[in-house]
Order: C-alpha cells, then structure tokens, then sequence
C-alpha cells in the first residue's frame, strides 16, 4: 500500500559526488543536439508519431514496451512485464548498453558511453515528458542536495537559527501550537524520540510517504537542530 | 559552529545585506509592502514581522475583510465543511505581530519612485515590496463567457460568494439534470482542484439527486491524480460522470449563458448548471507592476525576487518559478524562502539555502482521501523538483481515512502558519 517515492538521485553517479547541491538532470540543449544520433528512428516533441522506433513523448513514467500501437520486440515487452518503466536512472542504465536491459531490443544503437553526454540527452527527453508544475507527481527534473556532505549545509547545520528557519517547512502541517488534528503534535517532544523518528522515516521504516520526503533531504545533524527547536519549543 | 557564516545567495545578495543593514538602524525602519493576503502573502508578512522582532515595518494590503480558503471550498460544496469555517481575519497579524493590515486594493505600483498606489488615494512607500495577488481569468479563454456572466455560470475558483452561488445552484437542480464543468487548460491553481470538485459535485448529487449528470468538458489530455480520481469515480459514483477530453473536442468550447448552453466542438448541449474555470493569468497588480511576461511574473528561484527588478518579489500563483504547481501550500512554502530573503536583505540577518516542498489532498468521497507531493529545490535556472510520491490505486479504507485526516489537520497548520 506504500506510495511510490521517485527520486532522481541515481543519475550518473559521477555527476553526483562533484556536485552534491541540486542540479538540473543534464543540458536539455546539449542534448537535444545529441538527439541527432537518435533522429533517424525516434520522434518526440509536437505531433510525434511512432516510426521505427516509438515516439518518446511523455516517455518519463512510462512501462517498458508501453505504447499500444507500437510492436516491440519480445525481449522490450517481457522487460516491460517484468515492471521495468522508464525514469531517469533505468534510461541511464538501457542508453549506456540497451542490450544489457533488453537482450533482443530491437534497437540497432550500441550505447552511449559518456556520462556527462547521457544525463544531457536524459534532461532533453525529460523536457517532452509531464510537467511536474501542471502533474505535480510527475518524474523529478533534477537531483537534489545531498545534506549529509554538502560542505556549505554541513557548515551551518549546529546553527538554532538555522533549526528555525528548517522548522518552519513543519509548522505548514504541524500546529506549533501543539494542536494534533489528523497530523500529530511535535511540539515538545523528547529529542532522543524525534531524532529516532526522523530517521526512520529517512530510511523509510516508517510509512508516511509526505514524512519520507521530508526527512529524506534532512542531513543528520539538520534533524537534531529540528528536534532541539521543537523540544524546547513551548505551546503558545 | 562557523565563525564567518556565509550568506548563501552568493556575493549580490551579501553585499545589499552589508549596504542596507547599516542604514535601518537610527533611521526609519525598513519598509515591507505586501499586495495580497492569501497563501502567499499573509504567510510572508507574517513571518517577516515575526522573525524580524518588529525591526522590519510590514504593512498588508488586501481588499478583503475576510479570506476564504480556496483549498476546502470545494469540499464545502461536498457538505465536508461550512463556509464559515473556512473564512479567517486579519485581526491576528495586527494585534499579534505588529502589521499594518490596509483593507484596500492596489491599484499602481511605481517601481523607479518605490511607491504602491492604492484605490482609496493613498501612497505607500517600499524598500521591498512584495506581490502575492493570485490569479485572474484570461479574457475571451471561454468564448461566451467573461465576469459579467459569472452568476449565470459561476467559477467558483476564488472562493467567498462564488462557491455559495455554485453550491446554491446546485442544490437547485432539477432532478436528473446536468451539471457542466469546463475544465481549464495548463497551467492554473490546484492542479487537482477541478477534479476534486467534480468529485465532491458527484458526491452532494449522489445524496440530493441521484439520476443528475456530471460533465467535464476538459482541453487537456491528461490531469494530476487521474488514475487516482478514475478509479474513485467508478467506486463510488458509477455511471454518473463522464469526461469530455480534447481527443473528442474539449479543446474546443463555448457557452451561451443566457440559453444555459455548451457547444462542444460544434454540438451543443443543454444544461442546468454550468461550472466555467477558464485560463488563468497572474492577478492583476502583477502586470501593472511591469513584472509579467507573457501571463505570469518570471522570478528567482533562490529567493523569489522578480527577474525584473530585484526589489519586487512574486509569490504564489501568480508567479513563473518553474515545477512547484500553483498551490496554497506551494504559496505558503516560497513565502517562507522568501521573508527568509528579504529579511537578511533588510537586517543583515542569516539568509539561508531555499527549500520548498508541497503536497495537495483530494477528498473522491467521504473518508477516501488521496495526495500528491514533491520536494524541489532552486536551481539557476528555476525551481526544480527533486523528488514526488503520490497515492497509489487499490489502497485500503484506513490508508485513505488516515490520508483524509491528515488533510485536516493540514488545514490547521497552514491556515495557522498563514494567520497566526
Ligand atoms: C477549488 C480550489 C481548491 C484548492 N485546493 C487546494 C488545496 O487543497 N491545497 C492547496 O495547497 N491549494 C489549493 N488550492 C490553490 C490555492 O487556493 C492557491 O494556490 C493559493 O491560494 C495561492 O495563493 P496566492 O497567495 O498566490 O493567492 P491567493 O491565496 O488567491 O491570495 C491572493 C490575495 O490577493 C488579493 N489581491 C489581489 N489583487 C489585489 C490588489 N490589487 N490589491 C490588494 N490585494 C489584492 C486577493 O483579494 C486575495 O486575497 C485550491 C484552489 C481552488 C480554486
């Protein structure tokens, strides 16, 4: 009954590790000049048909195999079966080596090797797929932050001011003053409690998937500046 | 702790810091003018005035008394929630925070004096001010259809008189008669909101009037939840609904409000009461301001200001920031970002790295609640997601129950969070 959490996080791991603040997913206009490469079998963009390849519209969120008027090979409709859909990371896997996703695909490309070249053609593809603004559940189009090493976060993080300012992305559900309507009171809550909470949610031991998101992107010692906040907070 | 804390919108925003800092002490206080009292901008002057301890001077204007939440009105109409409930004053953030709460309209800005002009004659002068107007509609969006014809065919998308007239006239339609609604086209508030309200119709037909039809006229292909709604609608309202997409000629429609007519790619329709949210565009205020492009004010993900002039700030619908849908939640999320920004631009204090985050529930029938939500981040480029969920289909009864109350207990914590 869990809801799914789509997260960016795994595209190009290299990208990552050198830019730990949040970045776009890669250069949509790079990549739509490397779509070039991809041009004599694949439409996308306005009136997009399916050629020898199928339209890649709206491919983001979609099943491996997916489109009804198109004929796969086999090996695509199985991986589809199987529950393959296509995000930014499963197409990061399938450019670099279609053949190592679907052995039969149909697809005569042989891979692109470079990382850097892949994330950009992923960001153009993602600009012809939903937009979250309008489809709020749609894929992500960048990875976020990492507060467990970003250095300018990490420098910050024991900072009360800090804590407050993190705080007030809570006070939109939780009632400061320790109201508890459907959504649970926090204010005055032991430390060692809250800080037990917060990571089970990070590592998602708990279920509320609005609760994963949130402490998802908190850093260990931004939620221990959360739970200092709240338990010294007093009812109001 | 580090010593030389850093400023994080990079060297602009440290430096206006260093300059304006100075001056606010011994002098006046710095000046904040918000335009607007809704998510956006009650949320903002209220934690400017708060976080500020008063050192900030932080007027309000908004022309109404009382703000009635566009997020619940449609489940006022499901018979979930009173009008009166969903109505709140100001009179929290006069007494309680120090602000100036003008009930007037903005009716000039003038960016190179630094004055607001309002309808009632008077000026206000700004350091920063700061713009969080809503929405209006985009005339000739529904041909037949413009303000003037909106009792015959009511919006309902800003909430007061409008979900009382719609609610009214619904629950005056004769049995088995139809009621329309013509769905807006991308973007516009509350992604799901239309469809929550189809819902919410289905379920007060479904008590007083159980033969009546439900039609969605709908430009786009696709909505927000639709799986979601989908399977709902089936559940608990089978065979009353049915959706009209752009593929059958959504796309293209006009009204005849006088004959209570709906002309749908050439063949029209008679009905009993008609729902029109046409296309939306930045409230007003914004273009008069100069800070539009196009329908929407463009801004600064990192802190909200306007792209046009770094001393005007947008919030909210009316803004062009990127993947944050136009929510109350998402208005409520960038005011925090940005009182965060403005005050450290007035006081010297902390400025610290934008953060936003929303999540929009939806009531399909009672006790059967669903959500959408994302996080997001900025970028140089606009305000990115970096991460979403959604309910999914098939859920038990206690997850959608939990999922209901949750969405009640949301409303406190906003609706506090916004009025203190
Ligand atoms: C049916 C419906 C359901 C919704 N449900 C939800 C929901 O469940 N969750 C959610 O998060 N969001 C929901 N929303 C969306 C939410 O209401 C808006 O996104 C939110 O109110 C936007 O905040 P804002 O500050 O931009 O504008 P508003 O809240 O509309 O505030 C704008 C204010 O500015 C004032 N104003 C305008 N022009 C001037 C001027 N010239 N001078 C002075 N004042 C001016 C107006 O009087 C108004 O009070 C819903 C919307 C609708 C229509």
């Amino acid at each position: 009954m869990r809801a799914l959490i789509r997260s960016s996080l795994l595209v190009g791991a290299t990208v990552l590790a050198t830019d730990a603040p949040a970045s776009e997913l890669g250069d949509a206009g790079r990549g739509e000049k490397l779509f070039s490469q991809c041009k004599g079998c694949h439409q996308i963009g306005r009136g997009a048909e399916n050629r020898i390849g199928p339209h890649l519209n709206t491919l983001f969120g979609r099943k491996a195999g997916g489109l009804e008027d198109f004929r796969y090979s086999k090996s695509m409709a199985r991986a589809g079966a199987a529950g393959l859909e296509w995000h930014a990371e499963t197409l990061d896997g399938f450019l670099e080596n279609p053949r190592s996703i679907a052995s039969g695909t149909r697809m005569s490309y042989r891979g692109m090797k470079d990382d850097g070249q892949r994330a950009d053609l992923i960001a153009y593809l993602r600009v012809h797929s939903d937009s979250p603004r309008d489809i709020p559940e749609a894929d992500p189009t960048a990875s976020g932050t990492d507060h467990d090493v970003d250095p300018e976060i990490l420098a910050i993080a024991g900072d009360p001011e800090y804590g407050e300012y993190l705080s007030s992305e809570c006070k939109t559900c939780h009632q400061s003053d320790g109201g508890d309507d459907g959504i649970p009171s926090i204010t005055l809550w032991p430390v060692e409690d809250f800080v037990v909470a917060m990571h089970a949610y990070k590592e998602k031991k708990r279920q509320n998937p609005v609760m994963q998101m949130m402490a998802g992107r908190l850093s260990n010692e931004e939620i221990a500046a959360l739970a200092a906040y709240f338990g010294a907070l007093e009812e109001d | 702790m580090a010593l030389n804390r850093r400023v994080f919108l990079g060297t602009t925003a440290a430096l206006a810091a260093t300059l304006t800092a100075p001056a606010a002490i011994g002098q006046a206080r710095p000046r904040v003018v918000v335009i607007g009292g809704g998510a956006g901008g009650a949320t903002a002057a209220r934690y400017i005035a708060k976080d500020s301890k008063g050192a900030v001077d932080v007027t309000l204007v908004e022309p109404t008394r009382t703000y009635f939440t566009c997020f619940f009105s449609n489940l006022y109409l499901g018979g979930f929630q009173e009008l009166a409930d969903i109505g709140h004053t100001y009179g929290t953030l006069a007494a309680d925070y120090g602000i100036n709460v003008i009930h007037d309209w903005a009716t000039g800005v003038d960016r190179d004096a630094k004055t607001v002009t309002l309808a009632g004659g008077h000026t206000l002068s700004y350091d920063k001010l700061i713009l969080s107007p809503g929405i209006d509609f985009v005339d000739g969006a529904v041909p037949g259809w413009d303000v003037t014809q909106q009792n015959r065919m009511p919006h309902a998308y800003k909430a007061g008189s409008q979900s009382e007239l719609l609610k009214a006239q619904l629950m005056a339609m004769p049995e088995g008669g139809t009621f329309a609604m013509i769905a807006p086209p991308n973007p516009y508030r509350c992604p799901p909101g239309p469809y929550e309200r189809v819902s919410m119709v289905a379920h007060l037909l479904k008590q007083n009037n159980p033969t009546a039809k439900i039609l969605v006229v709908d430009p786009k292909e696709k909505f927000s939840k639709q799986a979601l709604f989908e399977e709902g609608w089936a559940k608990h309202y089978g065979g009353m609904i049915e959706r009209i997409g752009p593929d059958f000629g959504g796309g293209n429609v006009k009204v005849d409000a006088q004959a209570m007519t709906v002309d749908i790619d050439g063949s029209v329709e008679t009905v009993d009461v008609c729902n029109v949210i046409p296309a939306m565009k930045a409230g007003r205020i914004a273009e008069i301001a100069g800070v539009t492009e196009g329908n929407w004010a463009p801004v600064n993900a990192a802190d909200m200001s306007t792209k046009a002039d770094p001393d005007v700030y947008v919030l909210g619908d009316a803004a062009a920031q990127g993947d944050m849908p136009k929510s109350g939640f998402s208005a409520n999320s960038q005011a925090k970002v940005c009182a965060n920004a403005v005050r450290g631009a007035l006081t010297g204090s902390k400025v610290f790295p934008a953060k936003f985050s929303n999540t929009c529930w939806s009531l399909i029938a009672p006790e059967d609640g669903v959500k959408v939500g994302a996080t997001y981040e900025a970028t140089p480029e606009k305000i990115a997601s970096t991460e979403s969920f959604v309910s999914q289909t098939g859920e038990d009864a206690d997850t959608r129950a939990a999922t209901y109350r949750e969405s009640l207990g949301w409303y406190q914590g906003i609706t506090a969070d916004m009025f203190g």
